[in-house]
């Protein structure tokens, strides 16, 4: 039997999207290999989310008390549950948080993991895991060999599906043990309303913004649509806003829907970040800038003009 | 104090990659130490100046790594390791960790330090899995990081926001932008670095791990969906027609 484990994960007592994107891809990988989706989710009151992830496929879910979020300590909790639950896949998320704790439990539990992983399929009774590499100018084909495969899936890159499985809620205890990083004190006040490596929508700002007073200009584009504001490393290292919004190669790599370029040239360091994105945007005065070869949809004109009229067009339809 | 970074080669960013069945073709590659290990020699280089010790960089790779190790030699290294694998198959991160991790051990260091990702598979792996292997605390997405005695304090990126952690020695950190700014290596820091011995470990020496990855075979990326310019008299023209196009077209607003 072959079964699929999938590790959810919260932000603010809500689930995550990326949590039902790897339920549904764990639930086409288990339908294709004839096994069951159990789910993890680890933290407190997480029993609540059983029929969410139920009505994309998980058969049982599997709920480990704890407290916030310390990756060493999580680790230990989520290779107890898979050393007792033996899967022969595990899809975790490859965010912020499961980049810290993912490591940890490939060796935990002694698997071969690919990470930032964006197509699943199944060859032969194994899954295929395939993952851009060399900054999106290749894209790679793996299998991990070992009797536990582990992936971590990139945030965007996997559908939701509806499909109803059984959900019952199963209460897991095992023992942490003692964590050797202790949290001190945590400011969570610098970022994103919406995250920005797992947003379906990015307004994104460059040097062409011209400085710091003129982001509310996006923000406000990025409010209207519930997207996330990125901003180049020009913009950046020019201290007009924080490095945790970069988007790029030495900032976050991001696959949205849709990514609205406003006034960034598109450096190829940028495009290694971006060029992911199912649909681009690209709002540029130069109308030679490299951002325009990977653009979907190319204005060559003013945003100060533009962004504005784009925010007002959007809130008439929206509503 | 014993500092171990990890120095991964990685093509240059502007680089051409031509995909072969399962490999690249390395033909024209310009290799660079991918950025983020910069970060880590950098941070290394700061420890030692600041609480002795030594600082060794060690790299995986066929002999073409020597040439980041030289590179690393030139910041100002003290020792330089290659973990000699010709043909090793790309981004088995857990096989690249345990054999980092048996090195480490042999060595009884004391911080252990790469980037947060490599730029080829941005998997953000090896750093954490080598900890783990160790059985040492890590921490990861560093900004800031301060050392006492054997006590260690550290500020790390999280969702949101950013967190200050404490742990003790031995470590493992991975390097986020914001740590620290990379020097360049000076002329006479080349000069010297050509001279230096590079040691060389065979994975027989490291335990001999075996790989957990198989590669079926690369491709290049999907195909872009065709873009084109719109055309408008003016801004409220150009908005009219993005948002038809995003919404009727694209459908993903």
């Amino acid at each position: 039997m072959s079964n699929v484990l999938i590790v959810g994960e919260l932000k603010d007592g809500e689930l995550k999207k990326i949590s039902r994107e790897i339920t549904s891809a764990g639930r086409k990988i288990a339908d294709a290999l004839g096994g069951k989706v159990t789910a993890v989710l680890v933290g407190s009151g997480v029993d609540k989310f059983a029929g969410d992830l139920a009505a994309v496929g998980a058969d049982s879910i599997v709920t480990v008390n704890a407290g916030d979020f310390n990756a060493e300590t999580w680790a230990s909790l989520i290779a107890a549950v898979i050393k007792e639950k033996n899967p022969s896949v595990v899809l975790l998320p490859h965010t912020s948080q499961g980049k810290d704790y993912s490591p940890r439990v490939a060796v935990k539990v002694g698997a071969g993991i690919i990470a930032d992983v964006v197509g699943l399929s199944v060859d032969g009774g194994k899954v295929v895991a395939k993952k851009p590499i060399y900054s999106g100018k290749a894209y790679g084909n793996f299998k991990v060999t070992s009797p536990i495969a582990m992936f971590t899936v990139r945030p965007n890159s996997q559908e939701v599906v509806q499909k109803a499985g059984a959900g019952a809620v199963e209460t897991a205890s095992p023992a942490a043990g003692d964590a050797k990083v202790k949290i001190v004190s945590s400011d969570l006040s610098g970022g994103n309303k919406v995250q920005l490596t797992e947003a379906s929508i990015i307004v994104s700002g460059g040097r062409g913004i011209k400085g710091p007073e003129n982001w509310p200009i996006l923000q406000g584009l990025a409010d209207v649509l519930g997207a996330a504001l990125g901003a180049s490393r020009a913009a950046v290292d020019a201290g007009w806003i924080a490095h945790s919004h970069q988007v790029g190669q030495t900032g976050k790599t991001v696959s949205p829907n849709c990514y609205i370029a406003c006034g960034i040239s598109g450096a190829i360091q940028h495009l290694a970040g971006m060029g992911s994105s199912k649909y681009i945007v690209a709002i540029n005065k130069d109308g030679d800038a490299p951002i325009f070869k990977v653009a979907t949809y190319g204005v060559v004109g003013d945003l100060f003009e533009v962004v504005p009229a784009l925010t007002d067009e959007f809130k008439k339809v929206l509503g | 104090m014993k500092i171990i970074v990890l120095v991964k080669q990685v093509p240059d960013t502007e680089t051409n990659i031509k995909v072969g069945d399962k490999s690249i073709n390395e033909a024209g590659i310009k290799w660079i130490i991918s950025p983020y290990d910069e970060f880590a020699i950098e941070e290394g280089l700061r420890l030692r100046e600041k609480h002795g010790g030594e600082v060794i960089a060690i790299s995986l790779g066929p002999d073409r790594v020597q040439e980041s190790l030289r590179q690393a030699y030139a910041m100002g290294a003290d020792r330089a390791v290659q973990i000699k694998v010709d043909n090793y198959v790309p981004f088995d991160t857990v096989l690249a960790a345990e054999l980092i991790a048996n090195f480490a051990k042999s060595e009884n260091a004391d911080i252990i330090i790469g980037g947060r990702q490599s730029i080829d598979s941005d998997s953000s792996q090896v750093v954490v899995q080598v900890a783990e292997a160790l059985g040492i605390p890590h921490v990861a997405f560093a900004v800031s990081l301060e050392i006492s005695g054997t006590n260690v304090k550290s500020t790390k990126e999280v969702e949101g926001g950013t967190q200050v952690v404490e742990t003790s020695l031995p470590v493992a950190i991975t390097a986020q932008k914001g740590l620290n700014e990379p020097r360049y290596p000076n002329l006479k820091g080349l000069m010297a670095a050509k001279k230096k011995p590079i040691e060389s470990k065979s994975p027989a020496d490291l335990g001999n791990p075996a790989s957990k990855i198989e590669i079926v075979g690369l491709e290049p990326p999907p195909p872009r969906i065709p873009g084109r310019k719109l055309e408008a008299a003016d801004a409220k023209g150009y908005a009219e027609q993005l948002v038809k196009a995003l919404r009727e077209e694209a459908k993903v607003i």
